[in-house]
């Protein structure tokens, strides 16, 4: 039993995990750069969901709804004013840019909101369900992320598929050049590429702090290094990759936490990233570029 | 030989330029002229200005982005810590017993670097910049674990238990104590230790940038393959380079350690690599005199943002970007270097770029 709700706890996480990992993963694919500030904007998201529900007595869902706006505004904002200068520059001058903007915001979070921690009531409650005599217990806001992970998977994968905006999001990351010529608008691709990322990052913000109720302005940073690692893991750019890095991440560190130790369950979670890129240097299904002399 | 003799030149002026800073500072300080806040920060700006070198040997001379070079600096200051501490008895002479522990550092974290860097290496690009993120946050979570002693019987050393089982006699000391990590150190850095430490650092680096091996590793910076096809080691190179920036980065780490009597393992985090990169950023990819500006400068700013308080990181977050946007945007770039194009004729320009490891 204690296998099973290791297990849930992990899946739990890891949906979490691989929700902000689409974020990462879809803006690398598409603008080819590691947007660092994306964890920042998860906390953005948890703080606007919190002040909504707690101070303003707002329902959960128009709470969620209002965190996504925001975190959408805020990212096509950081992308236009901060990203986009920066297009043909060298990739590392975007890292330092992206930096900035996180160092950003979690100052400008600190100064709005201060750095105490602030006690995030769960948007659903902290109900369990009993299963098997009590032996085993999920909480309702584990099946919930699990649920929308699945969900955002699903609509994820028709979105960039079947529709217009899809395709040319997938245009774009092959070749933006080509792209341009066959008349799509590029900029834009872009921008819609980082709402999506962004009101992502809100649902994620949401449901980690339902799980995990501490909420700082630093809240976001280390899932947002986990998340970045869980996008590599599964081969950055690719959206399926994000998803399976994400949950095999989760279950990793939750397994870790359970079975080895509670203080080395980063440490185990890392290695595991490091074995998994010495053998599959793309991640698990990252596309292995061959070389051309 | 022209171009040679530019570099020689521009390595004259970067230790002169340092040593020109070193005896303002002196001056300063006798005359009583430095704030308090800032003579504090006197061996933390030598630290980070040979994080920022070493750094730009990884990042600007090899090429490779890494997030993780605040790891080694841990291993520095955690080892060179440990060894300044238990030499206390056998070494009683502070000077040559710092001496002592920076070596050890600086050796401890290069081991690390190379036993890190021999898998590491061998990817690319984004991937070895998470890879030696990870590296960080491993080498961070392992120390947090980490419990030595030292007796009259030797080191004593405990992983994941706690400071007790540990199994010390009588007047024994407890010296990393887990996540608390090392408290009660005794102040053994001074500003004169952190200039010559700097000026070690400058002695290899610029060295190493202007012999043969430097000479390989750029040209591994610049066309791997191209560089791998005439017969350029890859491995040993990237290697050399790797390693060598790591050692340094342990050295500093037992610099900055001595300068505080507590330090802890999370203080190395992904935070301070970033910082370090950052410096190494802005003051120019290869361009060893800018990563020195850009450290000291961007260490002493918060502290002059002082009176903005609580705005003073979000100003620094602001000032960060806009210096980026400013000197990565294509139509100013573009602008600098028409005119550039314009005012100087072609040959000086060549030479100009050869001075510029200097």
């Amino acid at each position: 039993m204690t296998f099973l709700s290791f297990l849930i706890s992990g899946l739990s996480l890891g949906s979490v995990y691989a929700i902000i990992a689409l974020g990462y993963t879809m803006v690398y694919g598409i603008a080819k750069m590691l947007n660092f500030a994306h964890g920042d904007v998860i906390m953005v998201g948890a703080y606007v969901c919190f002040f909504a529900t707690t101070r303003w007595d707002l329902p959960p869902t128009v709470g969620v709804l209002l965190a996504m706006v925001v975190c959408t505004v805020l990212g096509v904002l950081i992308e236009r004013l901060a990203y986009k200068p920066l297009r043909s520059a060298s990739s590392l001058a975007v890292i330092i840019t992206a930096i900035g903007v996180s160092y950003f915001l979690q100052n400008a979070a600190q100064l709005l909101w201060t750095s105490n921690p602030k006690v995030f009531t769960s948007v659903v409650g902290n109900s369990l369900i009993k299963l098997f005599d009590g032996r085993l217990t999920i909480s309702v806001i584990a099946i919930i992320t699990i649920t929308a992970c699945i969900v955002i998977m699903a609509a994820l994968t028709w979105f960039t598929g079947k529709t217009k905006m899809g395709k040319a999001m997938r245009a774009c990351s092959e070749d933006k050049g080509a792209a341009q010529l066959m008349g799509i608008d590029v900029n834009f691709t872009i921008s819609v590429t980082f709402a999506i990322g962004s009101a992502l990052a809100a649902i994620a913000g949401v449901l980690l702090c339902s799980a995990y109720p501490t909420l700082m302005p630093t809240t976001g940073a280390m899932p947002g290094i986990k998340a970045f690692t869980a996008a590599v893991f599964g081969g950055i750019g690719s959206i399926p990759g994000a998803m399976i890095g994400g949950l095999l991440l989760g279950i990793i560190e939750i397994f870790g936490k359970g079975y080895i130790s509670t203080q080395l369950s980063d440490a185990i979670v890392f290695a595991v990233l490091i074995i998994t890129l010495l053998v599959k240097p793309a991640g698990l299904l990252g596309k292995q570029t061959t070389e051309k002399v | 030989m022209k171009i040679m003799g530019k570099a020689s030149r521009s390595k004259v002026i970067t230790y002169g330029f340092v040593i020109a800073a070193f005896v303002i500072v002196q001056l300063l300080k006798s005359s009583g002229n430095i704030s308090s806040s800032l003579q504090g920060q006197l061996v933390p700006i030598c630290a980070y200005v040979v994080m920022a070198i070493s750094l730009n040997l990884t990042v600007g001379v090899l090429g490779e982005l890494s997030l993780g070079h605040a790891g080694f600096m841990s291993v520095g200051a955690f080892t060179g810590v440990v060894a300044c501490i238990s030499l206390e008895s056998i070494i009683p002479f502070t000077i040559l017993r710092m001496t002592v522990s920076i070596i050890i550092g600086a050796f401890s974290a290069g081991v690390a670097g190379t036993l890190i860097g021999i898998p590491v290496l061998r990817l690319e690009g984004d991937y070895l910049a998470i890879v030696t993120l990870a590296f960080g946050e491993i080498i961070k979570n392992i120390t947090n674990c980490l419990y030595v002693g030292v007796d009259k019987a030797g080191l004593h050393v405990n992983f994941l238990t706690d400071a007790t089982s540990l199994n010390l006699s009588e007047g024994g000391r407890v010296i990393i104590d887990g996540p608390m990590g090392i408290s009660g150190i005794t102040k053994l850095s001074t500003f004169t230790m952190g200039f010559a430490l700097i000026m070690v650092t400058l002695f290899i680096v610029l060295n190493l940038i202007d012999s043969r091996s430097g000479r390989a590793i750029m040209a591994l910076r610049d066309n791997r393959i191209a560089a791998e096809s005439v017969g350029i080691h890859v491995t040993k190179y990237k290697l050399m380079a790797f390693a060598t920036s790591a050692a340094l980065a342990g050295a500093a780490g037992t610099l900055y350690a001595m300068n505080y009597s507590t330090i802890i393992a999370s203080k190395f985090g992904f935070n301070t690599s970033i910082l370090i990169l950052v410096f190494v950023v802005l003051g120019g990819l290869g361009n060893i005199r800018g990563s020195i500006i850009a450290a000291t400068v961007l260490t002493i700013l918060p502290e002059m943002l002082r009176q903005f308080n609580n705005y003073r990181m979000v100003i620094y977050a602001i000032v960060l970007i806009l210096i980026m946007l400013a000197t990565n945007d294509d139509n100013l770039k573009g602008f600098l270097s028409n005119l550039r194009n314009r005012l100087l004729p072609s040959n000086l320009r060549k030479g100009k770029k050869g001075a510029e490891n200097g």
